[in-house]
């Protein structure tokens, strides 16, 4: 069958901003496939110059509102790094529940909110109040209310956290908060099981596709690495420096994107829940370790929208770690000690952690006086663009007889699998069929 | 008839936005008395048809110049939703080099000459370009203003936004002033609305909800002096949010 498909990119761009996908097909050959994104630069890298060490994670939280915990956090290990700063382990601790709450917090929102109106064939979840499924709905909120708890009271705020500071916490937690904490963990685990049995229900509508690429994320001896790792690959193992995470992460500009894209050995690589998933899937938790069994996710898995699944198999994890790390500063006793002291000094330092959509790095260099002179900050979502693109070019060819719509839901559904972080997919894309 | 409303965002974090996802169940409440027919981070329908427009991010684009002035024009009623919005917020630190400077810093020699997208010209406010008929505050908004204001709207009243400083909220909540902790708190010329979270939490105020209309400056000065801090100090630390607005001596 040969038809023409054209996108009106000028039209699309103009409405909404953002992202684009164009796709020009002329007697059913692809002229032009393109994963677009328009949304304005910010320019944070020039915008901490000339900032102070405890103010870089207070700018730099504010790139992105649904991982700015990660961010800051991605920050703070820069910033002690440079100027040679140790952490408690309770400081580590606490961060480690930081970072599972937010990661909580973004895939929840995303599987619940963003994905499952595609899987129940609808354009929000708005329609599913008054609905037969009203009751999956009412749990997701449930369980995000619960993520979202969670950083409140580790972070003081869920968005852009103010007790995250440079050497540890401006406030801890007291024991009888963290055990109320844990109770309600333990009964949301209850709710995330009942999710997921909703989700498996209807997975069968995630497309069947699948791409040999490279996953790349943080990996460690001793856990599922979110928080502390060293830089690994699917196709190259680890990196022992992690000072070299450049050789791993080459940064490219390319003409239709704002974002930089990134790749390593082969033209793209992927990042996120399913690159964790593949490289450690070995140190989930054992009830997130059913869960993955539930959906047969599997490593080395080439479907890019199972990474909506491993995100729910993560969440699993979080809660399971979550509760472990409880219990640990319970057993030791909260210290409500002040973060360590700072004194400023030149340097260079790295920061990478594990955030919802991947791995993030943060790299400073302040002078004498701990004022920053250079930034350069790795977003996951960059780094997973070429492999979006390369993804859509095989991809379209194999749906390419379907009907306009279903070609468009298709791509809309691929790109929200990558969770971009720009904004949050969900309209994230606008396809026009002309 | 319930009101129309829409969401739509330009250069941000989308963190305001966020915090209706964060409203939870009480979204529900929400949906009841207001109908939301355009907010693109989380549903695929569209309208131009509505009443109240939120607008979360700063401009920095001849493109986004044009997006914002239809909305303007499609609205009765435009709210300015968040610090990037209301007063340019953490965007405006570039502000202090030129634009193609700034570009070079991050995109370093990339060719990316008349290309629209990185387009960019200095940072503004909603209200440097269109008009603004309310301001939410804060970086992120404050979940029980942003209801407080969408009900009020809704029902036709004014909504109440504070005009006194952080410090009022601060004394509220019983904290130890963070002055008294040798740290550099911006809430004695910021606008109160947050429950003055940040020291609450003992962090200092970065003023992100924009400098209160008469900031008392003998007070301000006062402080200095008391604490032995630098009008230039204050200066730096307002650059945060408030370039090109700081506070003036
Ligand atoms: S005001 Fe702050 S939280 Fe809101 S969009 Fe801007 S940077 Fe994000
Ligand atoms: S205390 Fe200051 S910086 Fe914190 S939320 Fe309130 S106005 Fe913003």
């Amino acid at each position: 069958m040969s038809k023409d498909i054209n996108i009106d990119v000028e039209h699309v761009t103009r409405v909404e901003g953002h992202g684009n996908i164009v796709l020009n097909v002329k007697k059913g050959k692809i002229e032009k496939l393109q994963w677009q994104i328009s949304e304005a630069p910010r320019f944070f890298e020039a915008m901490v110059r000339g900032r102070k060490f405890n103010e870089l994670r207070t700018i730099t939280s504010r790139i992105c509102g649904i991982c700015s915990i990660g961010h800051s956090l991605a920050s703070l290990k820069a910033t002690e790094d440079a100027l040679d700063i140790q952490i408690t382990e309770q400081t580590g601790i606490l961060r480690r529940l930081a970072i599972n709450a937010e990661n909580m917090q973004s895939h929840i929102l995303h599987v619940g909110y963003l994905v499952a109106p595609d899987l129940f064939g609808i354009g929000s979840v708005f329609p599913l109040v008054g609905s037969k499924n009203q009751n999956a709905l009412l749990k997701i909120v449930k369980l995000h209310r619960l993520s979202n708890e969670m950083s409140d009271l580790i972070c003081g705020r869920t968005t852009h956290p103010i007790r995250l500071v440079v050497g540890g916490f401006s406030i801890t937690p007291t024991e009888i908060e963290l055990s109320k904490l844990k109770k309600n963990l333990e009964d949301g685990l209850k709710t995330t099981k009942e999710v997921a049995e909703v989700v498996k229900n209807v997975s069968g509508n995630f497309p069947d596709f699948e791409r040999e690429t490279e996953y790349i994320g943080l990996t460690s001896d001793e856990e599922y690495a979110l928080y502390d790792g060293d830089v690994a690959s699917t196709d190259t193992g680890r990196l022992s420096n992690y000072k070299d995470y450049r050789s791993y992460m080459n940064e490219f500009v390319v003409p239709f994107s704002t974002a930089k894209h990134a790749k390593h050995k082969r033209d793209s690589y992927m990042v996120g829940a399913l690159a964790r998933f593949n490289l450690n899937s070995k140190q989930l938790h054992p009830i997130a370790q059913d869960v993955a069994d539930m959906f047969n996710l599997r490593p080395i898995c080439y479907n890019p929208f199972m990474n909506n699944v491993a995100q729910l198999v993560e969440f699993v994890h979080n809660i399971e770690d979550s509760i472990k790390c409880i219990d640990r500063l319970i057993e030791y006793g909260i210290n409500q000690k002040k973060p360590v002291n700072v004194s400023p000094k030149a340097g260079h330092g790295v920061g990478i952690v594990e955030v919802p959509r991947g791995i993030l790095v943060h790299d400073y260099t302040y002078n004498n006086k701990g004022i920053c002179t250079k930034a350069n900050c790795i977003i996951p979502t960059n780094q997973n663009h070429a492999n979006i693109q390369n993804d859509m070019e095989k991809f379209v060819p194999q749906i390419i007889n379907k009907p306009d719509n279903e070609i468009e839901l298709n791509l809309e559904m691929l790109v929200r699998a990558y969770d971009p972080c720009i904004s949050c997919s969900t309209h994230y894309i606008d396809v026009k069929f002309v | 008839m319930k009101p129309k409303v829409a969401f739509f965002d330009f250069s941000s974090c989308e963190g305001c936005q966020l915090q209706i996802a964060n409203l939870e169940e009480e979204i529900l409440d929400l949906i009841s008395i207001v109908d939301v027919v355009s907010f693109r981070e989380v549903m695929k329908e569209h309208s131009d048809n509505y009443e109240i427009a939120f607008i979360e991010g700063s401009i920095m684009r001849p493109m986004d110049v044009t997006r914002l002035r239809n909305i303007r024009e499609n609205a009765k009623i435009l709210v300015a939703l968040g610090a990037c919005a209301t007063i340019g917020g953490i965007n405006k630190i570039r502000n202090q080099w030129p634009a193609d400077e700034v570009k070079k810093e991050v995109y370093g020699d990339a060719d990316i000459k008349d290309n629209r997208y990185f387009d960019a010209f200095q940072t503004k406010a909603i209200d440097e370009v269109v008009k603004v008929d309310y301001y939410i505050h804060g970086c992120p908004i404050n979940r029980d203003e942003f209801k407080h204001v969408v009900t009020s709207l809704a029902l036709g009243k004014e909504p109440i936004i504070p005009n006194y400083p952080v410090c009022v909220e601060c004394k509220k909540n019983e904290n130890i002033c963070m002055f008294e902790k040798g740290e550099f708190c911006l809430g004695p010329i910021t606008g109160a609305g947050c429950g003055a979270i940040c020291p609450t939490h003992r962090s200092a105020c970065d003023g992100c909800r924009g400098i209160i209309s008469k900031p008392e400056v003998e007070c301000v000065m006062d402080i200095l002096k008391r604490y032995d801090l630098t009008y230039e100090e204050l200066k730096s630390k307002s650059k945060l949010y408030n370039y090109s607005r700081e506070a003036n001596k």
